[in-house]
Formats: structure tokens, C-alpha cells, sequence
């Protein structure tokens, strides 16, 4: 039985539902027992209440049960004979964002519930900001309650397009909206007859089929050692900890940091003494080296061509966990991160972000309870990081008050602090005239991206809206006229010309850019950027199928590439990674181009709202 | 070799306890693991040896024996740890009792178990142990489901539900002053099918009476009760036997167990999955005390 193991978020509160959903899957999963069920049925009963009140099974202590509130999080386990499930059970009432972002740390799917009937509320942004802050990468909108709105497929859609928009300022790789009735279980465990209109997966199917085996780093080896194992008899010296990324094998060349020693891998042992011929995140080894060095608790070993960053400059974004004190510049703290710990203090709170509105408050000097900000910290010793989005595991870290000893702030590292200092612009966004941001077509070659783009830019120009399409092809002449088409090469033209929409966006222009885009983390970057500076991204997938563009073939390339002319050509000999949830995907059926680029355009006309 | 680099559940679960025993040897100075000879302590401790291997654990191990434990469950926990070579220190409820620290129940249905927190916490004191690694495991009730891997204890070992330490992606924080501790719980994500499941992936050997068995017992209060020395008989029960086996090992007097003809460990591995009552609903007396039995229990200092 090999089950996969997946952890999940959920965030809500008792009155979306929330409880009653956790209850539901674990009842008609059958991980509910009968013992629990009955206690939960007496204890509602005594509470004078009609139904059996499924919250009192995740509120475990007693201030919950008689505030009728959760306090903490809760952990509840199920398992389907295809996984198993660890669901980190957060509370959705303000005061309790820490609890989401404990949750959510480790999670790889975030469940956010709203009321149908209530719709999209502050608090359905917040966690969903939430899950992107903490880089869960996949994000599920369950729309409840759907029986009190007559099961309107309407009413589903209006939630589902309210949500899009605002997770189009957010970082999320992939979005999925389920509408379900968690008390009469439709779409949760079995579909149901009530939302025939209704063609995705139940919830459970969609938890049990999301793909998350592609979430991890495998590209960047990472090994922080937490403990050195000796064994005299036996001449054993073995550096025990747990792989945070990448792939180890016996005979890697491996570099170890700070000091810099050069060595290779003579074994990997599993727990136990089993032999393993490759690690990866998260197994729990002992690594032999051939050379004997000096190595202790909080150095890194990695592959010499693949080093974290080092520095003791940091930024990074913050999430205060106390009640008793705030963060502020100046304070120090212990900081924890991967086995090492190192003083830090607080250079200077760059801005507090409203994590409701996204606002910088850049005149916010400090950070309270639950507040979320971006700090440079200047650590003692040097830190061995990635930055966060990278890796999880080399890019978080908590803070230790040496005083209460108590963990008060969870922290994202951003990158290092940069000594090139960011000039300020004196003109805020929202002095121009105008607001800009950057749709993004991606498709094949031929699939009649720029034929739509370019007809989105009359339509906006005719709107008296500044527009400017970026055409690859065209790009390609002078930007880009050092890049060929090999994967790092596509990467990097794709990191420039999301660079240059980036700034025509800042600008309060729409930056329209056609590229054939094709790989998923290249997007995904582009994406990023936008959402860390605050832009919108509206990712447009031209899904016109490889036959119908091979059939139109303007330019002969597909002859070329089909005849072995042209190497590397996307589509016949280089994937192309169809985008898991673009904002808007046109169809040859849609329409002519310039109907698909009145479609683009309402869906902009909406964000504007 | 897998070469989707995915592992299952079981072994991520392993990664992870792992993960934790060697988080704790690295940043404590004296730890030590509860050691009863039940099935999770039996499971903590084969993963304390697998985490250092090839070297021994750096810690030794401990008992609470409240004097009314099952005989097989004893003989069995001093063959392992004279097998394994750990060091077993033992703390009984009963020097507490003759010492008059504490005060024993009266009356047939009498337990010790709540005595044992004052015994734990004496042995904590006296070795001024600062982590102590416990088999309990979030699934088993609804207060240890908001339980820490690293829990913190006051210099009274006492835990404050209301005022826990977050605890984010794979970093602990184990930070207390002298006085205070650290309750340690690397089987906090494991269910009772997960660790019945490890027990027959990797053939760990347990007490007899987990498996089925005949033997005498008791119907009361809604279970069954194994006749042993430290039971005494309410008028009107009438012992029988019965082909029974343990679901959980704690003191005999409010144990129960529960009819069953698994044998070996795949039996119960299939019997577990198929049953719809908690390990703890089932055969935990003391768990029925109120609602919030355990929680106030642990409040005290309970495991």
C-alpha cells in the first residue's frame, strides 16, 4: 500500500462551513468513527443544538467548545486508498492569522471556503493571500452552501470570477474552484444530481488527483547538517540530517559551506542502515563523505556548480506572532533557520502590508500581532539561504525572543538586501493618469497570438487606453537578437520581456505581450515578478491545437522543424507546458480574432472595477 | 530505486520522526524517552535507534509503573531494553504513595492512573531531564490534536493549550530555562493504522497481549476488562472467557480490550481499517471522565 502523503490547509470559518466540510470528508471517507460521531451528537444535543454539530469534533479544548470559537490549529487525519491526508485545520477569524500561517507552512494545498451566499468576503482574501505568501501551490475555492442559493450555477460563476480577479494580484500556480454542499455532501465525496452544470471533479477526486510530485526542488541540492553521527568501533562519521533539495547520489562531488571544502559522497545511509542510492527532500539520511573534514551542526553540503546565496544582509517578508511585543528596527532576536541559529537584528521595516487591500503602508513603523511587513536584518554569523519562493526549506526561518524564549515571527527570505540602492520613484502608480498592467498570450507557433494581440491593442487604443504590444518575433530583431532557442535561452528572453512589460505596466500602460512562452516555470517567473511589484498579470492561453497550427504554418517552420531542419522546434521536438490555470483560454471555436480580443478586453474592464 | 523521487507515506512519516530525534540529541543536553512496552513507545524507540544508527541512541529510556501494569507487557519491556542495551531507569507511583506525596483511590473502581503525572514529573525533576520524548499521537483525542511536536512545560510541567509556541515548516524551537522542559511527540502526525501498518512493514516484535488470546474478562461500563491481580470484581460481574487482544497497554485496572482473532500483525492491520470505533473510545476508561478528560489531565502535567 503506497500511499502518497498530502498536506493540506484549510482555512474558513465555522459559519462558511468549514467544520461541517472536515466533518463531511471524514464521514463519507469513513475515517469518522462511530465512538466520535456519537460523543459529537450527545454533546450538541446537551448544547441544545438540532443538527449534530461536526465543529465540536475539531474544537478540541474546552475555551473553544464554550466560546464556540477555534483557537489553534488542528490537525485531523484521513486516508483514501490512494493517499493519505494531514489536514491542518486553521481558524478564520482575524485575530488568528498566525494559526493560518503555522498551517500553512508546510501544506501543498490550501483549502479556502466561502459562503455562497455571502460570497468573496475580506476574510476569503486574506487567506488566500496567505497561501500565496507561504507559497502553497496549489489553491482550492470551495464555494459552500450552494443549497441556499438553489444550486445557481450563476451565482458559482459570479464567486468564481470575483476570486479570479483578485488572485490575479497574487502569486498562485494553480487555482481550482469546486461548489459543493458540505451539508448534504454534494461535490465533496460524490457528486451528487443537484449541479449537473457543474463538469470539474468533486473535492476529494481533485485532492486525491492533484499533482504535487512536480512541487519539489530537484534541481538544487541542499543538505543542512543538523547532527554528526560517530561510532568509534566502527570508524563511522556520518552527517545526519534531512535533505532540503535537489538529488544526492553516491560519488556526487559535493562542496561543503561556510568553509568551502571540496569533497565527494563515499554512502547515504537511510534511518537505520539502509543503503540509498539517491536522496531528495524531505528523506531523512546520514551522508559518508570520501575526505575527513571538519564538519559540524548548521553547515550545508551541495554541489559545487549549485551554492545557496551567503550573506548576512537579508530581506525578507514577516509575519508577527505576539501579543506582548511588536517588531521594530532596532530589536534582536534568534533567528532559527534550517539547523542553524544566529542573532538578528531588525535594520529597517521597508512597509506593512494590508494583507486584505495589499496596500504598502510604507509609513508603518511597526509590526503588531498578526501583521505582516517586509525587513532587511542583518544577521551575526553568515546564512546559508535560498530565497523562499525557491525553497521552503533554505528560505524560511522563525524568531527566537531571547527574552520569553516564546517564537514570535515567522519569515520568508526575499533575497539579499541589496546594497544598489532602489531609487523611490517620485510619481507613485497612482498619481499617472492611467493604470497598466501586462497580458501575457502563450502559445504554439501559429496558434494566432499576435493576430489577437495586436487586435486587443486597437481596441484599447480606440478605447483611449495606452496599450503596447510586444511581439516575440519582433523582439527578437533587437532586444533579444543575441538569444538562440535553447531552453536557457528561451528562459532568459521570457525573464526579458516580462522585465520590459513589467516597466511599460509601472508606466500605466497595457503591456501586451505575445510569446510562444513555452515552459510553465518560465511564466511562472514572469508572473512572480509582476505580483511582487504589484502589477497585474493576465496569463492568456491561446490553446489552438498542434494539427490546426500545423496546418496554417504561415512561415514554413513546421515543414522545417518536421523535416529535420530546425532542431528544438516547440510543439514537434520541444514540449510546450499548457498553463495549469491561465486567466483566460481561447479556443478556435471562440470566435474571430478580434471577438477573442473583445473577450480579453471585458475580462480587463472587469479588473478595473 | 524509485526514480520519481516520491516517497510513501509510511517512509515520509519515518523522514520525519526521524527528523525530530535528531533535532532534539543536537540541541538538548538530557533527554530521555517514555518507555512503557505499549505499541507506540515500542514504535518511538525503534525509531530513536534507527535516527542514530550506527551508533546507540543518546539517551536511555523511561517507565512510569504504576504497579498495576499487565505482567506480559513488564517481562516485555525488560527483554528489549536488555536486547537493545538501553539504559532503563524506572519510576514507580508506588514510592510516591508510600512516601505520601500522593494519595490512592479508594474503592473497586480505584486507578492509579492519575497518580502517575506526580511520579513522571518527579523522575523529570530528579534527572533534570529538559526533553522527553512521548508516543502520543495527534489522532488519538481532540486535545492532543492541537498539541506541538515540541510542547513546552512550565517549571511545574504544566501545558498552557492557550499559549503554544507556532511551530512552522521543519524548524523546532526547544528553547526553556533551567526548571522548564520540553515534551517531545515525533509520532504526532501518525495515526493507529500508520503505526500498526510500520509495525508489519518492519516486523517490530510487541507484547503478546496485542495480539488475540483467550483469556478472562469483565464486562463493565461498556467494555471489556482483562481479570487480573490489580482488578477487583463489582458484585454482580461474572468473569468469562473470551478471544480477546489489547488496542492499547496502560494501567490493567481501566484498560480494556476488545474481541478480536487477529493474530499477527497484518490481521490487525486489516482489522484497524475495517473498525469504527477509536482505540481510545473503545478501551480508555479514563478517557470518559468529561469532555475535556484530557485536556485537564494534560494541563497537569499528563504524558
Amino acid at each position: 500500500m503506497a500511499q502518497e502523503l498530502l498536506r493540506l490547509a484549510t482555512a474558513g470559518s465555522v459559519d462558511d462551513g468549514k467544520s461541517t466540510l472536515i466533518g463531511r470528508l471524514l464521514f463519507d471517507s469513513k475515517t469518522l468513527f462511530t465512538d466520535q460521531l456519537a460523543a459529537v451528537e450527545r454533546a450538541s444535543r446537551d448544547r441544545g443544538e438540532e443538527y449534530p454539530n461536526l465543529a465540536l469534533l475539531t474544537d478540541g479544548l474546552r475555551a473553544e467548545r464554550e466560546q464556540g470559537i477555534t483557537i489553534d490549529v488542528a490537525h485531523r487525519y484521513f486516508a483514501t486508498p490512494r493517499r493519505k491526508f494531514i489536514i491542518a485545520d486553521t481558524p478564520g477569524h482575524i485575530q488568528y492569522t498566525r494559526n493560518m500561517v503555522t498551517g500553512a507552512s508546510t501544506a501543498d494545498l490550501a483549502l479556502v471556503l466561502v459562503d455562497a451566499r455571502k460570497g468573496v468576503l475580506e476574510q476569503s482574501r486574506r487567506h488566500a493571500f496567505l497561501a500565496s505568501l507561504l507559497r502553497i501551490p496549489h489553491l482550492v475555492l470551495c464555494v459552500n452552501k450552494m443549497d441556499l442559493v438553489d444550486w445557481s450555477r450563476e451565482r458559482f460563476e459570479e464567486i468564481r470570477e470575483d476570486f479570479r480577479r483578485f488572485a490575479m494580484k497574487l502569486d498562485v500556480p494553480d487555482l481550482t474552484f469546486v461548489p459543493v454542499s458540505a451539508l448534504h455532501g454534494d461535490n465533496v465525496v460524490h457528486r451528487g444530481a443537484s449541479m449537473p452544470w457543474y463538469e470539474g471533479a468533486p473535492l476529494l477526486h481533485h485532492l486525491e488527483e492533484v499533482h504535487v510530485a512536480s512541487d519539489r526542488n530537484l534541481i538544487d541540492a541542499r543538505f543542512p547538517v543538523q547532527y554528526v553521527i560517530r561510532q568509534q568501533n566502527r570508524d563511522f562519521r556520518g552527517y545526519a540530517g534531512t535533505v532540503s533539495g535537489g538529488v544526492f547520489k553516491p560519488g556526487d562531488e559535493v562542496l561543503v559551506l561556510p568553509s568551502g571544502f571540496r569533497s565527494s559522497v563515499r554512502a547515504i545511509w537511510g534511518p537505520g542502515g539502509k543503503a540509498i542510492t539517491e536522496a531528495f527532500a524531505p528523506q531523512a539520511v546520514t551522508v559518508e563523505l570520501a575526505d575527513e573534514l571538519d564538519v559540524a551542526r548548521g553547515d550545508l553540503i551541495c554541489r559545487p556548480g549549485n551554492r545557496p546565496h551567503t550573506g548576512q544582509d537579508l530581506d525578507a517578508m514577516v509575519c508577527w506572532f505576539a501579543d506582548r511585543s511588536a517588531l521594530s528596527p532596532g530589536a534582536t532576536y534568534t533567528m532559527r533557520h534550517t539547523t542553524r541559529a544566529t542573532t538578528v537584528e531588525v535594520r529597517s521595516l521597508e512597509y506593512r502590508l494590508d494583507v486584505t487591500t495589499l496596500h504598502r503602508d510604507e509609513s508603518a513603523n511597526s509590526l503588531a500581532l498578526n501583521e505582516i511587513g517586509r525587513v532587511q536584518l542583518r544577521t551575526r554569523q553568515p546564512v546559508l539561504f535560498d530565497p523562499y519562493r525557491r525553497n521552503r526549506a533554505t528560505g524560511g526561518f522563525v524568531l527566537v525572543d531571547d527574552t520569553t524564549n516564546n517564537t514570535v515571527a515567522a519569515g520568508m527570505i526575499t533575497g539579499a538586501a541589496t546594497r544598489v540602492v532602489w531609487h523611490a520613484a517620485t510619481v507613485t502608480r497612482d498619481e499617472r493618469p492611467t493604470r497598466g498592467l501586462t497580458v501575457w498570450l502563450t502559445g504554439l507557433s501559429a496558434s494566432g497570438k499576435s493576430t489577437v494581440a495586436a487586435e486587443l491593442e486597437r481596441l484599447l487604443i480606440t478605447a483611449g487606453r495606452p496599450a503596447y504590444l510586444l511581439d516575440g518575433d519582433n523582439l527578437r530583431h533587437g532586444l533579444n537578437a543575441d538569444l538562440g532557442f535553447r531552453p536557457e535561452d528561451r528562459a532568459e528572453n521570457v525573464r526579458r520581456v516580462a522585465a520590459v512589460a513589467q516597466l511599460f505596466a509601472d508606466a500605466g500602460t497595457v503591456a501586451i505581450v505575445s510569446l510562444i512562452s513555452p515552459y510553465r516555470a518560465d511564466r511562472a517567473k514572469a508572473r512572480a515578478a509582476h505580483s511582487d511589484a504589484g502589477l497585474s498579470f493576465v496569463e492568456v492561453f491561446v490553446d489552438t491545437p498542434l494539427a490546426v497550427c500545423e496546418a496554417r504554418d504561415p512561415k514554413g517552420m513546421y515543414a522545417r522543424a518536421r523535416a529535420g531542419e530546425i532542431r528544438g522546434f516547440t510543439g514537434i521536438d520541444d514540449p510546450y507546458e499548457a498553463p495549469a490555470a491561465p486567466e483566460v483560454v481561447l479556443r478556435p471555436g471562440d470566435g474571430d480574432p478580434a471577438t477573442m480580443a473583445a473577450t480579453i478586453l471585458a475580462i480587463l474592464n472587469l479588473l478595473d472595477r | 530505486m524509485t526514480s520519481t523521487y516520491e516517497l510513501s507515506h509510511l517512509d515520509a512519516l519515518e523522514a520525519e520522526s526521524v527528523h525530530v530525534f535528531r533535532e532534539v540529541a543536537a540541541t538538548f543536553e538530557r533527554p530521555v524517552l517514555l518507555f512503557s512496552g505499549g505499541k507506540d513507545s515500542v514504535v518511538l524507540l525503534h525509531l530513536a535507534i534507527k535516527a542514530f544508527w550506527p551508533a546507540p541512541p543518546p539517551f536511555g529510556v523511561s517507565h512510569v509503573d504504576t504497579g498495576h501494569n499487565f505482567d506480559e507487557v513488564l517481562e516485555f519491556r525488560d527483554r528489549t531494553v536488555e536486547k537493545l542495551g538501553v539504559r532503563l531507569l524506572v519510576g514507580r507511583v508506588q514510592d510516591d504513595i508510600d512516601a505520601g506525596r500522593v494519595v490512592e483511590e479508594t474503592g473497586p473502581r480505584a486507578s492509579r492512573n492519575r497518580l502517575q503525572t506526580a511520579t513522571l514529573l518527579r523522575v523529570i525533576r530528579e534527572n533534570a531531564f529538559d526533553a522527553v520524548f512521548g508516543g502520543a499521537r495527534r489522532d488519538e483525542e481532540k486535545a492532543r490534536a492541537k498539541e506541538r511536536v515540541f510542547s513546552f512545560r512550565d517549571e511545574f510541567g504544566q501545558w498552557d493549550p492557550r499559549n503554544q509556541r507556532p511551530e512552522l515548516w521543519n524548524l523546532y524551537n526547544g528553547r526553556h530555562r533551567k526548571g522548564e522542559h520540553i515534551r517531545v511527540f515525533p509520532l504526532s502526525n501518525w495515526t493507529e493504522l500508520d503505526v500498526w501498518s510500520y509495525i508489519a512493514a518492519e516486523e517490530i516484535e510487541l507484547p503478546s497481549i496485542y495480539y488475540a488470546h483467550r483469556r478472562e474478562v469483565v464486562q463493565r461500563d461498556g467494555m471489556l476488562l482483562a481479570r487480573t491481580r490489580h482488578l477487583t470484581l463489582l458484585d454482580g460481574e461474572h468473569p468469562y472467557e473470551a478471544t480477546v487482544r489489547f488496542r492499547t497497554v496502560g494501567d490493567a485496572t481501566c484498560t480494556g480490550c476488545v474481541e478480536s482473532t487477529a493474530a499477527t500483525p497484518a490481521e490487525v492491520v486489516a482489522e484497524i481499517a475495517a473498525t469504527r470505533i477509536t482505540e481510545r473510545g473503545a478501551t480508555r476508561a479514563d478517557d470518559r471522565i468529561s469532555e475535556a478528560g484530557m485536556e485537564d489531565r494534560k494541563k497537569e502535567g499528563y504524558f
